[in-house]
């Protein structure tokens, strides 16, 4: 039975901590602080609610509770010996607290997108950033970032408490970047989701179910970014990268737990209404009249996939074209290496393997499996199957993923027997 | 975790028309769902469903009203949940705001899922 209630206090929990952690920090000025006051306000929660249920406003309920013990700590406090200078602050706090009056509803929304910045704040490591994120927006134990991490709670928790003093330390305000800056800190923010967002799509089937949970998670947190900051091309393009890559959740991983590669997925098991909720917010983007960022390209590319009714319908004229855009916009060995994929299928494997050949010398390639992978591949294609079958085994001995070294060295069986698949 | 949450209506005892208040109050908990990136779909059914019944490879199709329906499907909310607790209380939140009334929740489950139960 307790169990039970403590399982609504979690539910209750995840719904308004954010809120509640926002409303609090632009009150005492201090996210670290804040979450202290929150937190707080939980153990009240878990402490009373098994006996006195549920009350009908959880939200406001928190609030207050977290208000009251915040009024406490700093009464507490001026009974010890205090510097004056940090006694007045202390009064002006008690004051801010006391303030009866809740955040008109408009302001929720702004309190909520300072601390999405607050926690994706530059001066914080990608690490802390993270942690910090999962913890103050998505409503997430150490516990469970731990476990979606696969590392010790203890690391996760001194990661939180080093990027609070942080942000303590070189007072860091909790505001709405604008200017030149916003560009920057918006970036941070989808960099961050993104990151959550792949660290859950890594995830194989035997893993602890909170690690594909992250990519529910990075997708919450980008709708919700959508509707704060709805004039940001790329936050709509981010979204309808990550609605399109879940739809795909179910297809991509096989019975015994093998990768499935994009064009051999069954399309029956791809989730129409994620993928229309993908072509909705790449809609919006464009909407936006905004020129498409790098996000907003690959859910274009994303898109063309999701509007093949099989692999062999795919435009990919279109999808090289995409990639010529990406590649002006964010060069990358690895996006010019599936470029080279999609114009190995819209003009043929002789003009995919020039373009692969030429990445050759690049270092950061250098041991990387899905480039002797889709070389394999493409010489398969040519007929070229001696050598297919070397560079099969080759990329073989570089993947790191059992499942996926047995399927490129049956590739290169077939390919020594003079097939192509 | 995907949740369908449904409305039902009894046709014996129909509810109170909305007020226009009702509505304001539905349509601001409807767009905070879907500003907490919680609500996939929603919307209401007309009253009077099409029936459609295959026996022995016999496909037959009747139009409603049926007037032995005791109770009808009247809306629905599709929402993505970390927990069957979590639907619970965003459905806690819809039901303050309509007020006297019943209905479902249903865990969903998409193509490629193990079935319920397994």
């Amino acid at each position: 039975m307790e169990s039970d209630i403590h399982r609504v206090i979690e539910a209750v929990w995840r719904i308004e901590s954010a809120r509640l952690i926002a409303s609090l920090t632009r009150i005492v000025r201090d996210v670290g602080l804040a979450e202290d006051l929150a937190q707080g306000a939980l153990v009240a929660a878990l402490e009373q609610w098994p006996r006195s249920g549920v009350p009908d406003n959880p939200g406001a309920w928190l609030m207050t509770t977290a208000k009251h013990h915040g009024i406490d700590l700093i009464r507490r406090n001026v009974r010890l010996e205090r510097k004056t200078e940090e006694m007045g602050r202390d009064l002006e706090l008690q004051q801010a607290l006391s303030n009866v009056e809740t955040d008109p509803d408009d302001d929720v929304g702004d309190n909520l997108l300072r601390l999405i910045f607050i926690a994706c704040h530059p001066i914080l490591s990608t690490e802390a950033q993270i942690a910090l994120t999962l913890r103050l927006l998505g409503g997430l134990t150490t516990d469970e970032i731990a476990r979606a991490f696969l590392i010790p709670e203890a690391t996760v928790a001194q990661r939180i408490v080093r990027a609070k003093r942080t942000l303590a330390e070189a007072n860091v305000p909790f505001e709405l970047p604008a200017g030149p800056e916003r560009a920057g800190r918006v970036a941070s923010v989808l960099s961050v989701l993104y990151l959550i967002f792949n660290e859950g799509y890594s995830a194989t089937s035997g893993d602890d179910w909170m690690r594909p949970a992250l990519c529910a998670d990075a997708l919450r947190l980008g709708r919700i970014l959508a509707e704060l900051v709805p004039q940001e091309a790329e936050v709509h393009g981010l979204v309808a990268l990550m609605e399109i890559q879940s739809s795909r959740l179910r297809a991509r991983i096989g019975p015994a737990g093998e990768p499935i590669p994009l064009l051999e997925q069954n399309r029956g098991l791809w989730d129409q209404l994620l993928i229309q909720r993908g072509f909705a917010a790449l809609l919006r983007a464009q909407a936006s009249g905004s020129v498409f960022g790098p996000y907003a390209l690959q859910a274009a590319i994303a898109v063309c996939h999701a509007q093949a009714p099989t692999a062999q319908e795919t435009n990919w004229e279109r999808i090289v074209a995409l990639y010529d855009a990406l590649v002006q916009l964010s060069p990358s060995p690895i996006i010019e290496l599936n470029r080279a994929v999609a114009v190995g299928m819209a003009f043929g494997p002789a003009a995919g393997l020039e373009l692969v050949d030429a990445l050759a010398p690049e270092p950061s390639l250098k041991n990387y499996h899905l480039l002797p992978g889709v070389r394999g591949d493409l010489l398969a294609r040519l007929g070229r199957f001696d050598e297919a079958c070397s560079e099969f085994k080759r990329a073989a001995g570089l993947t790191r993923n059992e499942r996926e070294r047995a399927l490129l060295l049956e590739r290169a069986a077939a390919a020594a027997n003079g097939s192509s698949s | 975790m995907r949740f369908l949450m449904m409305t039902n209506s009894d046709p014996s005892t129909p509810a109170a028309p909305p007020t226009p208040e009702m509505y304001a109050e539905m349509g601001k908990l409807i767009e905070e769902m879907t500003r907490a990136g919680v609500l996939l779909a929603t919307g209401g059914l007309a009253p009077h469903p099409t029936r459609i019944q295959n026996a022995g490879g016999k496909i037959t199709v009747t139009d409603g009203p049926f007037s032995e329906a005791k109770e009808a499907v009247v809306g629905f909310a599709l929402i993505e949940a970390k927990s069957k607790e979590e639907a619970i209380e965003y459905s806690k939140r819809f039901w303050g705001v309509v007020g006297d009334g019943a209905g479902t929740i249903h865990q969903v489950f998409g193509p490629g899922d193990p079935p319920p139960g397994m």
